[in-house]
């Protein structure tokens, strides 16, 4: 199960900045190659999968591995282009996905 | 006296039973990647492009206490223009049960090629970063990392 997501986004920018976006999502991120306290290994469950929308159009995507921490923290840049909404998607192995929203104040 | 079972008989039982112990152990481990298999996904992602050493930074502490969460950031040289920016950026290691670690899409949007996140790392290992460019060629980096408490070893809470 995806969880809370904290998302760092500066709400105001100057049109042409470049801007640090920080996300942090709860999640377990179970890697498959525990083995449990029956002797059997821990099914696999990751995120696999996260993008950034930027008034729609995509600005980041990233595959995620088993090779990422518990609770995955993934920091970036993007060009503040125009006011709007930035997009935060999640989608774990089974298909189930977060989206979560950010607005941001672009000045001239 | 016969019926008694003799002390080097005892120990010899117990010696047996703690070799299959470990034997268990061993055989519960999950394999690990290889150098060869990083080569393999490596080719997987880039292609069959060389790959230079260069413009890219992997960032990593070389002595890493906890391996469940590595603080680790790549950053690329580049101008990230319409005409020349970073495409992807790719993380390897060699000791992990699974060489991928992380595969990041950008664009010229991205405004500075630069990638922060938190790894697992099982071993002492050497960790790759790999960045393919709008022009087509890939430049790497690498970093020999030592790590004293290895992830994916530790017990569940039961």
């Amino acid at each position: 199960m995806i969880g809370r997501a904290l998302i760092n986004v500066p709400a105001t920018a100057k049109r042409g900045d470049v801007i640090e976006i920080k996300t942090l999502v709860s999640h377990i991120m179970e890697s498959g190659y525990r083995i449990g306290v029956t002797g059997q290994p821990i099914p696999r469950d990751i995120i696999d999968d996260f993008v950034c929308t930027y008034n729609g159009e995509e600005v980041f995507r990233a595959r995620l591995y088993p090779a990422i921490a518990a609770n995955p923290f993934i920091s970036f840049f993007t060009v503040a282009t125009e006011s709007g909404t930035l997009a935060f998607s999640w989608t774990d192995q089974q298909g189930a996905t977060r989206v979560q929203t950010a607005s941001i104040t672009v000045e001239q | 006296m016969a019926d008694r079972p003799s002390r080097r008989g005892i120990l010899k039982a117990a010696g047996t039973l703690a070799g299959a112990g470990a034997l268990l152990r061993l055989s519960a481990k999950p394999a690990d990647a290889t150098p060869d298999m990083m080569q393999d996904a490596v080719r997987a992602a880039i292609g069959e492009a060389p790959v230079k050493k260069g413009k890219i930074k992997l960032d990593l502490p070389p002595l890493v206490e906890n391996g469940n969460s590595v603080p680790c950031t790549v950053t690329v040289d580049s101008p990230m223009t319409a005409a020349d920016y970073v495409k992807a950026i790719h993380i390897f290691n060699e000791k992990n049960p699974q060489p991928n670690v992380i595969s990041v899409k950008l664009g010229p949007r991205a405004g500075r090629a630069t990638l922060s996140t938190r790894i697992r790392l099982a071993d002492t290992q050497t960790v790759t970063a790999i960045a393919e460019m709008s022009d087509g060629t890939c430049w790497s980096d690498d970093i020999y990392v030592i790590v004293t408490l290895a992830a994916c070893v530790e017990e569940p809470k039961p």
